[in-house]
Order: structure tokens, then sequence, then C-alpha cells
């Protein structure tokens, strides 16, 4: 007799074997997921948009011939040193502590060959990296952890943060396998401890607060290096707005797809706006300010490519900053220690419980054996590689749009492929005129 | 005694003149005149030099300060004294939110009332507060110690990490994870020395001791409902 036909096994598309893992995880730990990086799901994101290049309306650049500047400088409003970068492309702020000293070094180096600046973050500033960063931001968080005037004289900017992409609204997390006794004496904390940092600053609350708090950091630093205030992409067209009042030279808007050092994964999934979506009603908000140029707005979270450099710079941004593609390049995630990966339960590329400090690489580290396989010279040439590549690229795309500085890159260069994007970035529909949303 | 008088002189000027006072300077003596809660007064000084401020504040003054020793003659806005590194800041009024947040060092001094949140995220600074204070205060306090003469508000102490709290008062209610301790021979010790160096008529016999039960120094399901 013939079997009867069976049904095949079928998974549920709602409970995916992933979801089901993470339920049992749930159910046998009682903690939720902490990990490192940015959204991992897909949102609609500039590999949604192309640009359309020269026609017989548009002059294209000669290819090495002609010159396409890449220059930029941040923060003139109000600061009598601005930060003049010969990329439009910056190191994002990592903090010592979710990084090794070694690797904050090899960001140092790198930035400073390519000539461009890089960032401290929660936990104070090393002097790896002020020694090794030509130009350095000093960021200003809710922690203060390490926090102190001394250094932020010898800053070249200051990045007071208000949120981060991955995390708007969120804190701090570094678990205590991190707090190595060098962390733990930079922050003024006990060793070993599970550590958060704090959500909102301690002593302003709201703009008019931030306000006064920008002008207590120029009075200190004497008005000569320039103030930033970093938000996640939350509500940008009002957020950039009242930080430009409250009297920002720069605004930096953070993606949902941005890094982060250890958060929540519910919270990296789940909340704040991809970068598409957050640059147009950011501009719009300093062109309604008058401030649009005055105000430089540098735009991060998922940018890997000069095409990504090139297509946030035509929707408006002045710069971009990069946290997880400055670590690939410096060798985060590398096949060649798949088998240390493996070993963690994990594979090359996946690999993202920087929070437990056990990183094959070396980087999100702070234990010595393992921050020394990262030797921070070659690191730092890698860096500077790749910071190339992005500009050269970005250089490539801007010339077929005949463009002889990338700031000159607009909206106009832009069509998009899914109705989505060209909602979000507000360019047309490939092939059509149709910009959804825009009513003529 | 030099001075520099605020209806007169803009905020920059007042304040580059003092910052740009160093160790070797022998004018070691300045007043500032008409403050009328000007913000960011006094801010980031770095040398030994005393200076009064004859009237009240507005947000943050004595901001990041450094061996300087500064007196409020009146009170003190949000954040007075935010930051210090050493030094000494007195206020002979009352001070508002956020007095002496963040500090890694030096004596912060209120003659008068602080308000909610004194000493938040404290990581080194001493405070004594003759009068009360509001709720919140040493909120997530990691170093140093906050005296208080008189009574304190609402969830003191809440995510403290090893500051010391020492009120004389009463408490209304204690934040998560901070508890009463023991008071040991050292810590009535380090009390006298504070109340004499901060003025204060008191004796350290009269005080209780707060400070954390540690119970939430590492992430436990059985904590979820203190976060
Ligand atoms: C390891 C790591 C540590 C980070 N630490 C900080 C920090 O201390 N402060 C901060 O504002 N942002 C921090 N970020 C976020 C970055 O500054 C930046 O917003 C983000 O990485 C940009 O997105 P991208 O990673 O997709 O390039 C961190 C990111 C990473 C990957």
């Amino acid at each position: 007799m013939k079997d009867t036909p069976k049904t095949l096994p079928r998974y549920s598309a709602t409970f995916t074997p992933e979801v089901n893992a993470e339920i049992r995880r749930a159910a046998a730990t009682g903690i939720y997921d902490i990990r490192g990086g940015g959204a991992k799901r897909r949102v609609p994101h500039f590999d949604d948009l192309l640009f359309l290049g020269a026609s017989m309306s548009r002059y294209p650049l000669e290819g090495y011939r002609e010159t396409c500047s890449t220059s930029v400088t941040l923060g003139a409003r109000f600061a009598k040193t601005p930060v003049e970068l010969a990329i439009p492309v910056t190191i994002a702020g990592m903090s010592f502590g979710a990084l090794s000293g070694q690797a904050k070094e090899a960001l140092g180096r790198g930035a400073t060959l390519a000539g461009t600046s890089t960032t401290t973050g929660d936990g104070g500033m090393t002097e790896e990296e002020r020694g090794h960063s030509a130009k350095l931001v000093y960021q200003y968080l809710p922690s203060r952890y390490g926090m102190n005037p001394r250094d932020l004289r010898r800053a070249d900017a200051i990045e007071i943060v208000v949120g981060q992409g991955a995390k708007p609204g969120g804190g701090g997390m570094l678990l205590g396998q991190k707090i190595s006794e060098r962390v733990a004496g930079m922050r003024d904390l006990p060793q070993g401890i599970d550590q958060r940092s704090a959500c909102r600053h301690p002593d302003w609350t709201g703009p008019d607060d931030l306000e006064i708090k920008i002008l207590e950091l120029r009075e200190i630093t004497g008005w000569q290096i320039p103030i930033y205030v970093k938000v996640g992409a939350a509500r940008p067209y009002y957020d950039t707005a009242l930080a430009a009042k409250a009297g920002a030279d720069v605004v930096v808007i953070d993606g949902m797809q941005g890094g982060t050092a250890a958060t929540q994964d519910v919270f990296i999934e789940h909340v704040g706006l991809p970068t598409l979506a957050a640059i147009r009603p950011a501009v719009e908000a300093l062109e309604d300010l008058g401030l649009r140029r005055e105000v430089q707005l540098v735009v991060s979270g998922g940018i890997r490519s000069g095409a990504d450099v090139a297509k946030a710079i035509a929707l408006g941004a002045d710069a971009v900053s990069i946290g997880t593609a400055a670590l690939v390049a410096l060798g985060d995630n590398d096949p060649a220690w798949e088998a240390e990966y493996q070993a963690l339960g994990t594979t090359a590329g996946a690999y993202d419980d920087w929070h437990e400090g056990r990183d094959p690489a070396g980087i999100t580290t702070q234990d010595p054996d393992l921050a020394a396989r990262l030797d921070p010279v070659a690191a730092a040439r890698r860096l500077y590689n790749y910071l190339s590549v992005l500009t050269l690229e970005t250089q490539t795309i801007a010339r077929a749009c005949g463009k002889s500085h990338v700031r000159n890159l607009e909206p106009e260069d832009l069509c998009a492929l899914t109705v989505e994007a060209a909602a979000m970035a507000r360019v047309p529909l490939a092939g059509t005129s149709w910009v959804p949303g825009q009513v003529f | 005694m030099s001075t520099l008088d605020l209806a007169e002189t803009s905020l920059r000027d007042v304040n580059a003149a003092l910052q740009s006072l160093n160790g070797t300077t022998n004018q070691t003596a300045w007043e500032v005149l008409n403050p009328r809660g000007a913000h960011a007064l006094a801010v980031g000084l770095d040398a030994p030099v005393e200076v009064r401020v004859k009237g009240s504040t507005g947000y943050y003054c004595a901001g990041m300060n450094a061996e300087a020793t500064i007196h409020v003659e009146g009170s003190a806005g949000p954040g007075v004294a935010e930051n210090m590194m050493s030094g000494t800041v007195v206020i002979e009024g009352d001070a508002s939110q956020y007095a002496g947040a963040t500090g890694h060092g030096g004596l912060l001094v209120v003659k008068g009332n602080a308000s909610s949140r004194c000493g938040i995220s404290m990581k080194g600074i001493d405070i004594v507060v003759h009068g009360n204070i509001g709720h919140m205060a040493a909120f997530m306090a990691q170093k140093g110690n906050l005296v208080v003469l008189g009574d304190t508000g609402e969830a003191l102490g809440d995510s403290i990490y090893e500051a010391r709290l020492f009120v004389r008062g009463s408490v209304k209610s204690l934040g998560a994870d901070c508890i009463e301790k023991e008071m040991r021979p050292e810590h009535l010790e380090l009390l006298a020395g504070l109340l004499e160096r901060a003025g204060a008529d008191a004796t350290p016999e009269e005080f209780r001791r707060y400070g954390s039960a540690r119970q939430l120094y590492h992430f436990h399901v059985d904590n979820a409902g203190a976060y």
C-alpha cells in the first residue's frame, strides 16, 4: 500500500526558529539579550537609492584630471578654531572600555593619516587617543565618566551626547567582564560590576537648559572649540531645530542602524528611525531656521561605502561618521579568527557579544592578551586605506554627477528604488517624477 | 582685593580674567559685583585664588572648578560646582537642583538648603549641606561624601555606588539599593573633619550613615523590580 501523502513540517513566519530560540533563552535566564552592533533587521537604507549621473543636461567631470574637493569645516558658527577636515568622513565616538586602548590608538592614527577626526566615548579621554589623534572630539555624556576641564581644554571639539541611534532614550552598559582596573579607575567605579551609564544628563533637562549648558562649556573653553550635539534619530526635525537653537555649532544625527557597544537587543531593533528617514527632516529644520551650512549636519548609522557617503551628502549631510565600518576595517569579525568565533558559539560576521570582552580580534576587549593581538600601526593603516577608498568612491560619484566639490551633491542627483525610500528620502521613485507625500 | 563688576564687564571678560590666573599670581583675592543671577559665572577656574561673588548666581556657577575657593554671598542656581575637581565652593544661601553634580573632588558647602538631585552622580566630591535637601539626592552617587545636617527628601541615594551619605535629620525614604549602614570609628572621624571644614555646628554622633547594599551591582532577574 502506498504511504498517505503527508503535510511537510512547516515553520511559522511569526514563530520562526530564531524567535523560539530567543523565547527559550529568555525563559532559561530571565534577562534580556544584550549585544553590540546596530539593528540587524533590514530597513529602508541608502541601498534603496541610486544616483542618476550626468546626461544631456549635466556635464560630468573627468575622472583623474578635474578636481573634486572633499574638505569640510565643522563648527565655524561660534568657535574661534573650527575643525578642518580633509575628508567628509569622521570616526564616531566609541568608548575606551568598550574598545581596548590599542583599538583607540589605531582609530586615532588611521583618522590622522586620512586627515579626519576621531571621537572619545563614554569613559573619558585616554592618552593613547589624544596622543595619536590630530583632531579629537571629546564627548560630553550623561555619565560624565572621566570628564575634567583639563581634557576639555585639550580637545579639538566637544560633542554633547543626547542620544545614540542604536538606543535613543537609553543609557550605556558596560558589563563587569570589561570593568578592568584601568576602566574602573577612569570611571570612578568599583572593578568588575555591571555598570549602567545614565540615560539623561545629570544637570540639565530640555533645550532651554541645554542652551545654558552650552554657554558654560564655551565659557570654560574660551569659545575656542566647536560644540556638537549628537542625537539618536527620533524626531529629527525638532531635535535638529532645538539643538541649533540651543547654540550647537554642529548637529550629529545617528540612525537606528548605528552601532553600540552593548544594549538590549529589543532596544536596538525597535527604537529609532532608519538613517535614511532622518536626514531630510534635519536639513529642513536648518533651512527653516536659516542655518543651513552655518550649522553643519553630520550623519551616521550604517555608512559602509563611498556610495553611502555620497548619498548622505546628497540628501544634505555636511559629513558622515562611521563606527562599525571602522571596527571592521581594523579587523573586527575577521574570518581569520573563525575557529575562535565558533568556540564562542558564533561565526565571523555575526559576532556581537562585544560586552563579554572576549573578542578574538582583540578590539572590543579589555583582556590584555586578546588586546595585544591588534597591532595599532598595522590596523591604522587598514583604516586609512579604507577611508581613502570611501573618499575615492565618493569623488567618483560626485564627478559623475558633475560636481567639483562633494558637498555640491544634491537630492536632485538621486532617485529611489522603492516607494518607502522615495518617501523617506523625498526623491522621486526611479523612472517617475513621483515623490510620495509631496504636494504640488 | 581686585574687583570685577558684571554691571560694567561682560561675562566673557569676567570669566577670562579669572581663568587667566595661575598658581604664580599675586592677585589671589577677587570679588565679583552685580552677578544678578548670571549663568556660568566663575567656571573653569584653575588656580588657588579666592573669589567672592557679591550676590546670587544662575546656572552652573563655579562649574568644573579646580583649586579656587569661591564664595557666593547669595543663593546659587542649578548645577552649582558641577563636575568640580578640587578647591572649595561655599554658598551662603540656598542651592537649586543638581548642586555638586558629578563632582570629582573638592568641597561644596551649602549654608542654606539644597534642592533635588544634590550630589547626583558624584565622583569623589565632598558636599556638606547645613539645611535640608530635596528628593533623589545622591542618585547614582559613585564616590565622595554627602553630609546633610537637616532632613532629606524621598529616594535618598537611589542606585548608589560607593559614595557615603551622612544625615542628621530625618530621611523621607531611601532609594533603590540604598541602606542604613553601621557608623564605625573611621566614619565618625571622617565626618568630624568634614563638619569642621564646612564650619558646621554639629557632632558626628548625631548622624546616621547610608550607603550601597551592593545588590544591584550585577544584573539579575530577581532584581528586575528594583531597576
Ligand atoms: C563599540 C561601539 C562603541 C560605541 N560607543 C559610543 C559612545 O561611547 N558614545 C556614543 O555617543 N556613541 C557610541 N557608539 C555609537 C557611535 O558613536 C556611532 O553613533 C555609530 O557607531 C554609528 O553607526 P555605525 O556603527 O553604523 O557606523 C558606539 C558604537 C560602537 C560600535
